[in-house]
């Protein structure tokens, strides 16, 4: 099916998109959260009729739309993507794939498109009441946005749904509602929505700090900090919740995945988890090497995520790898052996069918039918490319994580000190709320970096390597783009910096823009 | 009831809405056609801000309904949506590139401290509305020019021409094609604007200015209905599905689907009719019958591409790899999970057109914006 593997071709084609995907990511988080928060402060202002809380929700709204605009900008980019650097992907499950992205459009963009406009130019042309339901209904549509590109995720993630159609060597859909409701979509969407809720909480703590740090705004600061962080605690022990159902869920459809957060590379019973660790980056299935130079473990920790109980052993890399008889895993080896076989017998299907030998056909058919299962591994060279990277997906696991715990501890804090109105008495904590901004950002971004490096190589797990899924085009073409959009994607992100630090510094009595 | 219907009639019907989808779009390109006129339409920078927050109000429905129609060309016809995507690569990266370029124009461009200056977004703008069109009229007129690709056994393309979709735009019928594009946005831009604006001299303006460029895009039309008559078409043959080259293609499909031919003349018609109207009869309201004309036109287009046994985006390099709406669509399956899902496409209109005349019902004028802070 692909005659030879440009691998700098599949590299330049991965690094655009994760460039296009980190900076959309950079964007779409604040998008999430943000427009509920504008939505409650402006139901506040309703409610109250107190125009204060109207002048705080232009605010946030203003920076909300500076944000949007680029995000908006980086996600065409994405959704063409597919098409352009996965041209093979798109053909090959455009079947299924397309459908979330085509149905994101009609039910997400389209109110978001629609009611964008109210929020920011219907202030004296639609009632009251119609503008509050259209500022609600721009975080509707951003979210809803975030549920169906996250059930495509989810699908590439854990494809179900579909069956192999050797005629049209694709795959196609046999089950639309198995493809929305799966577990794996919806624990992405929750997980991924409430991650951006902490983040725009955070975002609206740390601009409120810095006025609080300048003596600005005093009160306008601590209407928005005890807001955004009732908001942000509740979604930050959300995102903490949702996250440990993504691992239990990911420990089941992704193992491979799971065992390289973990850089485990022996299933053991019971299985322990490592707090701290230093990988050993050299470390190849198989050999003899220690995996860390440094690590401190919590015994049957990892068993007990995994499991929900002490028992039960979690398969390693190496168990992975090479197969384990005694836990009934069969190992990269085998399924490679068994997709070339599925690989090659498909190509005598085709070339049977072409020159009408109904009987050929038919045999090589029964053959395909068999290992169909495993033709995504025949295309694969080695056992080792089966791996991802374990060092990156260990460490941003970590991170994540552990920035994830910090943030529940902050928001306790901050609550705490909001509420007893002493917020102004410790400017260290302030200055800390500052920082947490980007310290969101950062455990964001690694978020997804865990997500999609470790399913590396598939771009559709089990199914579909990223070497096949690509486009057919020389690496240079493909190079040239990914520095247009660098190029591009900096500006512009510099220009947004630059804009919204200087209407956060103009404050809320900024006025005329 | 969408779940007795058979293929066929399933892939006519998504060709439809698709063309729907993009006719609907060229509409909305009334945006594009507005930023280009910003630069030379306006004499001082308050009529430039009105007419940047007048078509500013609607940017995002037009961009999206890019978006849809990319999304429902992938849900309904994959294989177009690889083989032209990851085949003519250049032109669609270029088409995109512009449209980033907009999306963060009517947001930046007057904020303080923008790291680019004002200039620069006004230039976005043009660019997004000029080459953008320019280059999506050409990508269109592939439709019926053809393309330079090949598709192996497993339908995985190939493209054999090394600027990669560029090599579109050196053709005079896709090129007018794409002219005719941004002068009809222009057309509609200017209809848009003197019917949106509270401001008498640069209505007046944009009534003689949707007239001069409907004079523009004329001979540019002309040129694509001649040559769309006399040129040999991509027809395929609906028992062995081989396609073919056949003298008079579009002509014969004219002939053949007298809907078609009506919808092609009554949309022209209707477009010249409002610009007349706006023109010479002091009415602002003209871009309603152009609108629905500029709709009516692209079905016909569309149409003639793909319905009546053509090859809608056929390949000069290769006669057989030629995609027709039949060997490009999704599954049965899809198609009909896709089409219930499409039932909400009307629902979805209905809103947007009630939040627009609530928009729109008082028209936009200079102390308005004066006083509004988070105009752009
Ligand atoms: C969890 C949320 C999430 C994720 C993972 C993605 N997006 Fe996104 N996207 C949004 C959430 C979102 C959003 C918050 O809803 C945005 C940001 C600004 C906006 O208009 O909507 C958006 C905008 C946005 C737009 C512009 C829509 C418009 O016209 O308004 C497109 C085309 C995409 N996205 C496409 C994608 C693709 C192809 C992705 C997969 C790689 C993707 N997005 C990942
Ligand atoms: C917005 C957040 C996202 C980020 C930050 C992100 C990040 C990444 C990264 C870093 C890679 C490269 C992995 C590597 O080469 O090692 C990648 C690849 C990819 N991602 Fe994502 N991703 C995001 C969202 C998505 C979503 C929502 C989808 C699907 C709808 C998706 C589909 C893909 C595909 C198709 C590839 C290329 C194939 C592959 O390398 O697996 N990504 N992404
Ligand atoms: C507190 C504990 C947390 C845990 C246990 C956790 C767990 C996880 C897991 C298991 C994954 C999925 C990896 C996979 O694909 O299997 C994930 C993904 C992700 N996490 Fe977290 N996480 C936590 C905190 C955070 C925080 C604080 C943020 C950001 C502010 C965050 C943002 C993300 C994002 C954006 C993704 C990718 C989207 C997705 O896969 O749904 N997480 N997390």
């Amino acid at each position: 099916m692909i005659e030879q593997i440009d691998l700098s071709l599949v590299n330049w084609a991965r690094a655009t998109f994760a460039l296009t995907a980190m900076y959309h990511w950079i964007f779409v988080p604040l998008t999430l959260g943000l427009s509920f928060l504008c939505a409650f402060f402006e139901s506040i202002y309703v409610r109250t009729g107190n125009e204060e809380w109207k002048k705080l929700t232009k605010f946030w709204m203003t920076l909300f739309g500076i944000n949007f605009a680029i995000g908006v900008a980086t996600g065409i980019i994405l959704e063409f993507e597919f098409g352009t650097n996965w041209s093979n992907y798109s053909w090959m499950v455009g079947d299924i794939f397309g459908a979330p992205l085509a149905i994101e459009g009609i039910f997400a963009f389209f109110i978001e498109a629609t009611f964008f406009a109210v929020m920011f130019f219907g202030w004296d042309r639609v009632t009251k009441k119609m503008h509050l339901f259209s500022t609600w209904m721009v975080a509707v549509g951003s979210n809803l946005s975030a549920l169906w590109i996250l059930v495509a995720n989810g699908w590439m993630q854990s494809p179900i749904g579909m069956k192999f159609n050797p005629d049209t060597a694709r795959f196609e859909m046999q089950d639309l509602w198995s493809v929305i409701s799966s577990r794996v979509a919806i624990s992405h969407f929750t997980h991924a929505t409430s991650s951006g809720f902490l983040l725009a909480s955070l975002f609206v703590v740390a601009v409120s700090c810095w006025f609080l740090l300048k003596n600005r705004h005093s009160l306008f600061a601590k209407r928005s900090i005890a807001v955004a962080c009732v908001f942000g605690l509740l979604s930050s022990l959300f995102v903490a919740f949702t996250g440990d159902e993504h691992a239990f869920i990911t420990a089941r459809t992704q193992p491979m995945k799971l065992a390289a957060m973990e850089a485990l590379w022996e299933g053991k019973e019971p299985t322990g988890l490592i707090a701290v660790g230093l990988v050993n980056p050299d470390k190849k299935p198989g050999d003899e090497q220690d995996p860390f130079e440094f690590s401190i473990e919590i015994p049957g920790m990892l068993t007990l995520l995994a499991h929900r109980r002490f028992e039960g052993v979690v398969p390693g890399i190496n168990d992975l790898t090479f197969g384990n008889e005694k836990l009934q895993i069969e190992g990269v080896a085998e399924k490679i052996r068994r997709g070339r076989v599925a690989v090659a017998s498909l190509g005598d299907y085709k070339a049977a069918r072409k020159s009408g030998d109904a009987v050929a056909a038919e045999r090589s058919l029964k053959i395909f039918n068999q290992n169909q299962d495993y033709l995504g591994y025949g295309y694969l060279d080695s056992v080792e490319q089966a791996v991802p990277s374990v060092p990156i997906t260990f460490y941003a696991f970590r991170t994540m994580v552990s920035l994830g715990t910090l943030f529940i501890l902050m928001f306790l804090v901050f609550l705490y000190l909001s509420a007893k109105n002493k917020l102004e008495d410790y400017p260290l904590i302030l200055k800390f709320g500052v920082l947490s901004v980007f310290l969101g950002y950062v455990a964001s971004q690694a978020g997804w970096v865990v997500t999609e490096v470790g399913r590396q190589p598939w771009a559709i797990q089990g199914m579909l390597p990223v070497t096949v899924a690509r486009s057919n085009l020389d690496s240079g073409t493909v190079a040239v783009t990914f520095f247009l959009f660098l190029f591009l994607f900096t500006a512009l992100l510099i220009a947004e910096i630059k804009i919204m630090a200087k209407q956060i510094s103009l404050g809320p009595e900024g006025g005329k823009s | 009831m969408i779940g007795s219907l058979d293929w066929s009639t399933l892939q006519q019907l998504w060709w439809l809405i698709v063309s729907v989808v993009g006719s609907l779009f060229v509409f909305l390109t009334f945006v594009q056609g507005g930023q280009t006129l910003i630069l030379t339409l306006t004499n001082d920078d308050n009529e430039k801000n009105l007419m940047v927050n007048s078509i500013g109000r609607k940017w995002e429905l037009t961009f999206t309904t890019l978006v849809l129609f990319g999304g429902a060309f992938y849900a309904s016809f994959p294989l177009f949506y690889a083989s032209s995507f990851g085949g003519a690569y250049w032109v669609w990266i270029a088409i995109l590139f512009t449209f980033v370029m907009q999306a963060v124009s009517y947001e930046y461009r007057r904020k303080p401290n923008n790291f680019l200056g004002q200039k620069t977004y006004e230039i976005f703008m043009f660019i997004n509305g000029s080459v953008g069109i320019l280059l999506i009229g050409a990508a269109v007129g592939t439709f019926f020019t053809g393309s330079n690709f090949v598709l192996n056994d497993y339908n995985l393309v190939q493209w054999t021409h090394p600027l990669r979709g560029l090599e579109a735009a050196f053709s005079l019928f896709n090129v007018s094609f794409g002219l005719f594009l941004v002068f009809l946005a222009r057309v509609l831009g200017s209809l848009y604007l003197a019917n949106n604006l509270e401001h008498q001299s640069l209505v007046g303006q944009l009534q003689v200015s949707a007239f001069n460029n409907l004079l523009c895009a004329l001979p540019f039309l002309l040129y694509v209905l001649i040559r769309l008559v006399l040129m040999d078409g991509f027809a395929v043959d609906p028992t062995s599905g081989d396609v073919s080259l056949v003298s008079g293609k579009y002509l014969q499909n004219l002939l053949e689907m007298p809907l078609v031919l009506i919808l092609l003349v009554a949309g022209l018609v209707l477009v010249v009719f409002g610009v007349v109207i706006n023109r010479f009869m002091g009415s602002v309201r003209g871009i309603w019958p152009s609108g629905l004309g500029t709709v009516l036109t692209c079905l016909a287009v569309f149409s003639l591409a793909g319905y009546n046994n053509t090859s809608f985006y056929p390949s000069k390099a290769d006669l057989s790899s030629s995609l027709t709406i039949y060997n490009a669509s999704s599954s049965h399956y899809t198609l009909t999970m896709m089409s219930y899902v499409a039932i909400a496409v009307p629902f979805v209109l209905a809103y947007i057109a009630w939040f627009w005349r609530q928009m729109d019902s008082k028209k936009l004028s200079v102390e308005e914006l004066a006083a509004d802070d988070k105009s752009y």
